[in-house]
């Protein structure tokens, strides 16, 4: 008894707090979203997604018993191993995987599906942390560079073959912890900047930005104090203002001529989305609708017309957050967002605490891909970002994605109960 | 502390996206309301409730108009399988491309939600494709109710209603009402279903329904709270005495013209028919648009309400208004005697020298009238020598008190479409002859006889008859006596409007008409019908034939005008329409129906030309002001 109690007393309160606070909101609403009026659904029929929700978060207790009670070293000795495991798990899904609707990323066991590609974003974030703790890895080396790229980009790469664009991208967010590592400004800055052009090349045609871009290029050169205008800084200047230009025209090239039509489309959406409001633009017009008639209070739980009507398309899964908007209205969205950027920043702040690099950096990795879902996720559902297919943490329906989840966070907490004996030890 | 400083930029760029979308949201769910309309739009129907239109009923509580239901085809394009279109073309008796076009103009509305296909299917149409209609899905029948009609020969006088044009609904949504009315709701278009829409349309109601996004009903949105019950049309209770209405309807077969019979002592019209009619059934239902455009293009202008619309002038029925002034004015007294000697008017036939105004009103005399009128216009105000000024004085005097007879104005009958009429004024005759002083007596003396520029509908003429029986005043002539109940009508419809001329000169007319009955077979002495003929020029065609009359002469029950285009002779083609009406509505049966059939025989609209001169082709609801023949034209005969 004593030992099981040690296992539970070092975890961080407030952010286990969080945690319960967001599952169980996500249930309800979960619930609220497949409501339907005309017959009597319960929390726990097992034919509706709430009742299976129930039992995805039941499975999740058991997790997170499970990474208890494992051993806190296991994560480190053994992090490159999960890692060769999923990855494999990741590649013979291709092959050997249910086909869902195109994308060969799910294993079917029974009545039950899995998806690899969820846990490879638990795994890669132990690999890196791994190979950045290791006593020589420093960002400052090319070497260090290449092989945490590598880390980053082989699961990446094979989630892309299977077709799950959404969770490929999530591993973009990985250059927030390179960032913090000591990865050079220069990257998170040039990604930023490009897709700023990138956007910007979109909304108006390239051979304008092209033209602003001189014009600024010229702006900065001529106001350079005199000592700097020299032949230098002017090829310095062009080859930045080149580059600009050459992002912009390659987006431009990217979207008319490699994307395909519907991913054209989402795009296309995302600054005209009363282009196509009954088509593709359906989903995002459809979401802001449900979102923006929700007020100030929301219209009550139960009671989003939106919502138990299903004008908002898979709406207890990607876009649950349109029940919180239209049932709780921007007091709901207030909360949500402030459960999320509170359980990240309280992440961050036990990271930071770390004595162990292995544990920082894994922490920052799993803040990395709470805030990519978060930022996309809810983006989406109110026209700033691509309908890009990924869940919000912890509220949206499914198994694969509140386990992986579940774990990344329990496995950083028990990194964290932990660090006292690190202490002890070294 | 390049560590410290990343967390701090890492913190920073995470709450700025919250920020962001925290303003995005504020922005999207408090500050924009537009998303709260969005998503009524999406999942609450606003359902329009129309409400059953008013019923019409007669004098008698027979009903004249009642709501039968109809059957509208709506399409719901999602739901189209395998539909054999050649069978449904047949079934429903459409093209094949009005059959594609009206799929496509659904599509385009909406694939979920259905949209109509076909309007008002009748009954009797219904029961017969409504056993195949299994084998086309996507298609489905929503009742409704459409005018069912109840008299076939009351069509003009009760009007049509018809979906309202795009001009109407611009017009409507301008005025008061401010937007009642949407594309494809009913209005009433003609007669009584026009001048009292507003009562009969009742109050629409709104029903709010919510919607899945497959279009499924869900049920009442907030239980109903916010719904507004649709208020049914008033009923309405008609003064036609629907027998007397039909028979004088039958009466008026293959003529045309105008039968006009009003109750004097209430101003109440009992009948009033417009010859050539419709079968009013055929603007009722799907039928309306085929039809309608058949009876716009009908040269004898069945849609045309005569009484009300037709002009004409009065002829010798204008005598007895003549005879009236007269008498007022003292110009001449009742025993005023006068031979055709003298005057540039000659006499239809020979006849003793009228010696009372009694017998020249029997004989019809013109140049009696001619005398009459001469001393109404020249012997009056003698000390004006100027025999220009004396006319137009006299004149002047002459309109007034025709005027209130309700010549050259309009009555204010409740029914739509009225005409003005002409009565010449001083003004006018100015005008004719280009300047004051220009003209006199011996240029406008066909006023005396009713003719030159004096123009009346047949229901001025049929109150002048109410006036005659009522030996003074009339109330101002109403087809409807009761909205809602009985008794409720507008408040001019019961005041009694003098003519400011005394009863003992009517009785002079009163015997006078009653003279011009006596000892003729068609005027059965027991009914006591008193009546003046009269003939109205026709410059076109043979001369349209007038009777106006009252009777019993005592306590006068009945005043009926029948005016026949192109008739001829008064007596012989409008008086006996009359006499028969006056025997089914004093007696309650007409025992005369030899001369009955005789006279539903006769057909006068051989002689009509196809352009009728006495509709003088009004356009609806624009009267013109008057129609100016050349002035004075040849007297004919009389």
């Amino acid at each position: 008894m004593a030992k099981s109690k040690s296992y539970f007393s070092n975890l961080d309160s407030l952010t286990v707090a969080i945690y319960v606070v967001c599952v169980l909101l996500g249930w309800i609403n979960v619930y609220a979203a497949v409501y339907n009026p005309e017959v009597d659904t319960r929390f726990f029929d097992m034919s509706t997604n709430s009742g299976r929700q129930f039992i995805w978060i039941m499975c999740s207790v058991i997790i997170i018993i499970a990474i208890l009670v494992i051993d806190y070293k296991f994560y480190d000795t053994f992090a490159f191993v999960i890692y060769g495991f999923v990855v494999f798990l990741c590649i013979i899904v291709i092959f050997i995987g249910a086909n869902i609707k195109g994308s060969h990323s799910w294993f079917r066991i029974g009545d039950f599906t899995l998806q690899p590609a969820e846990f490879a974003k638990m795994a890669t974030s132990l690999a890196l942390a791994k190979y950045l703790s290791s006593p020589n890895a420093t960002l400052n080396k090319t070497r260090d560079r290449i092989i945490s790229a590598a880390i980053v980009l082989i699961p990446m790469i094979i989630i892309l073959l299977e077709k799950e664009t959404g969770v490929a991208l999530v591993f973009v967010s990985f250059i927030i912890i390179l960032y913090r590592e000591g990865l050079p400004g220069i990257y998170p800055l040039v990604i930023i900047v490009g897709g700023f052009l990138a956007v910007l090349g979109l909304l108006i045609p390239p051979i304008y930005v092209t033209i602003i871009l001189a014009v600024l290029s010229f702006g900065v050169y001529y106001f350079l104090p005199k000592y700097e205008q020299n032949i230098k800084n002017i090829i310095f200047i062009g080859m930045i203002f080149v580059a600009m230009s050459a992002i912009v025209f390659s987006v431009d090239f990217a979207v008319n001529k490699v994307l395909e039509p519907h991913q054209r489309k989402r795009i296309e959406i995302l600054f005209n989305p009363d282009s196509d409001p009954r088509g593709d633009g359906y989903n995002v017009t459809q979401s802001k609708i449900a979102i923006g008639s929700g007020g100030f209070f929301g219209k009550g739980f139960l009671e989003g017309t939106q919502t138990k009507f299903d004008f908002v398309p898979e709406q207890s899964t990607d876009f649950i957050f349109c029940t919180i908007g239209e049932e709780y209205g921007f007091v709901g969205s207030l909360v949500v967002i402030s459960l999320l950027i509170g359980l990240m920043l309280r992440i961050m702040f036990l990271a930071d605490r770390q004595k162990s690099k292995f544990a920082r950096v894994y922490g920052y990795c799993i803040v990395s891909i709470i805030f990519f879902h978060f930022l996309i996720n809810i983006g989406m559902t109110i026209g700033l970002m691509p309908v890009v297919g990924i869940p919000l943490p912890f509220f949206s329906y499914g198994g694969s994605g509140l386990w992986s989840f579940t774990m990344m966070l329990f496995i950083f907490l028990k990194l964290d109960g932990q660090r006292g004996q690190l202490l002890s030890r070294y | 502390m390049q560590d410290q400083n990343r967390t701090i930029i890492i913190r920073g760029f995470f709450l700025f996206i919250a920020l962001v979308y925290l303003c995005r949201l504020f922005y999207l769910q408090v500050i924009d309301n537009s998303y709260i309309e969005a998503a009524a739009d999406n999942a609450i129907q606003k359902v329009v409730e129309i409400p059953f239109r008013g019923l019409i009923y007669d004098r008698n509580n027979k009903l004249i108009v009642s709501n039968a239901p109809v059957y509208d085809l709506y399409v719901t394009p999602k739901k189209l399988k395998n539909i054999d279109t050649l069978r449904f073309c047949n079934l429903f008796q459409i093209t094949k491309e009005e059959y594609i076009e009206k799929v496509n103009e659904a599509k385009i509305y909406s694939y979920q939600r259905p949209s109509l296909f076909i309007r008002q299917l009748s009954v009797e149409d219904f029961a017969k494709v409504q056993d195949d209609l299994v084998d086309f899905q996507g298609f489905s029948f929503q009742t409704s109710a459409f005018r069912k009609y109840h008299s076939t020969g009351i069509a003009n006088a009760v009007g049509y209603i018809g979906e309202i044009s795009p001009k109407a609904l611009e017009a409507e949504a301008e005025n008061e009402t401010e937007g009642y009315y949407k594309q494809g709701d009913y209005i009433g278009l003609s007669g009584i279903e026009k001048y009292y829409e507003n009562y009969l349309r009742g109050i629409k109601g709104i029903k709010y329904i919510m919607k899945n996004s497959k279009g499924a009903e869900k049920g009442r949105y907030k239980n109903g709270e916010l719904d507004v019950p649709s208020i049914p049309g008033k009923t309405l209770y008609s003064s036609i005495d629907l027998e007397l209405q039909d028979l004088a309807d039958s009466l008026m077969q293959n003529k045309v013209g105008s039968v006009v019979a009003i109750e004097p002592s209430t101003g109440e019209i009992l009948s009033l028919v417009s010859a050539p009619s419709y079968d009013p059934r055929l603007l009722s239902g799907r039928n309306f648009r085929k039809t309608y455009g058949k009876l716009v293009m009908d040269l004898t202008r069945p849609l045309l309400n005569r009484p009300m619309q037709a002009h004409y002038r009065p002829g010798s029925s204008f005598k007895t208004i003549q005879s009236l002034v007269a008498l007022q004015q003292g110009v001449i007294s009742p025993s005023f005697t006068a031979s055709h000697a003298g005057s540039p008017m000659a006499c239809t036939h020979v006849h003793p020298v009228s010696n009372s105004i009694m017998e020249a009103l029997k004989q019809s005399c013109n140049p009696y009238y001619y005398f009459v009128f001469r001393r109404f216009i020249l012997d009056q105000n003698t000390q004006e020598t100027n025999i220009f000024k004396r006319s137009a004085l006299n004149l002047k005097l002459w309109d007034e008190m025709v005027a209130k007879f309700g010549i050259g104005k309009k009555l204010g009958v409740d029914l739509p479409s009225e005409v003005k009429g002409n009565l010449p004024d001083v003004d006018y005759y100015n005008k004719i002859y280009k300047g004051v002083n220009t003209w006199k007596f011996s240029n406008i003396y066909s006023l005396a006889i009713g003719e030159g520029e004096i123009d009346v509908s047949p229901m001025k003429m049929a109150n002048v008859a109410a006036i005659l029986a009522n030996r003074g005043f009339y109330i101002t002539p109403h087809i409807v006596k009761g909205v809602g109940q009985k008794g409720v009508i507008a408040k001019d419809f019961s005041v009694r409007k003098y003519v400011d001329i005394e009863r003992r000169h009517f009785d002079v007319v009163a015997d006078g008409m009653e003279r011009m009955t006596e000892g003729k077979p068609i005027f059965p002495a027991d009914l006591g019908i008193c009546g003046k003929t009269g003939t109205s020029q026709n410059a076109k065609g043979k001369d349209h034939a007038i009777f106006i009359c009252f009777a019993p002469k005592e306590n006068p029950k009945i005043a009926v005008a029948v005016f026949v285009e192109n008739g001829g002779f008064g007596i012989s083609a409008a008086a006996p329409v009359a006499s028969i009406m006056i025997e089914k509505y004093l007696k309650g049966k007409v025992e005369r129906t030899a001369l009955k059939n005789e006279i539903i025989a006769r057909n006068f609209s051989n002689n009509v030309i196809t352009q009728p001169l006495s509709g003088k082709s009004l356009p609806e609801s624009k009267p013109i002001e008057a129609i100016v023949p050349k002035p004075n034209a040849t007297i004919k005969k009389l």
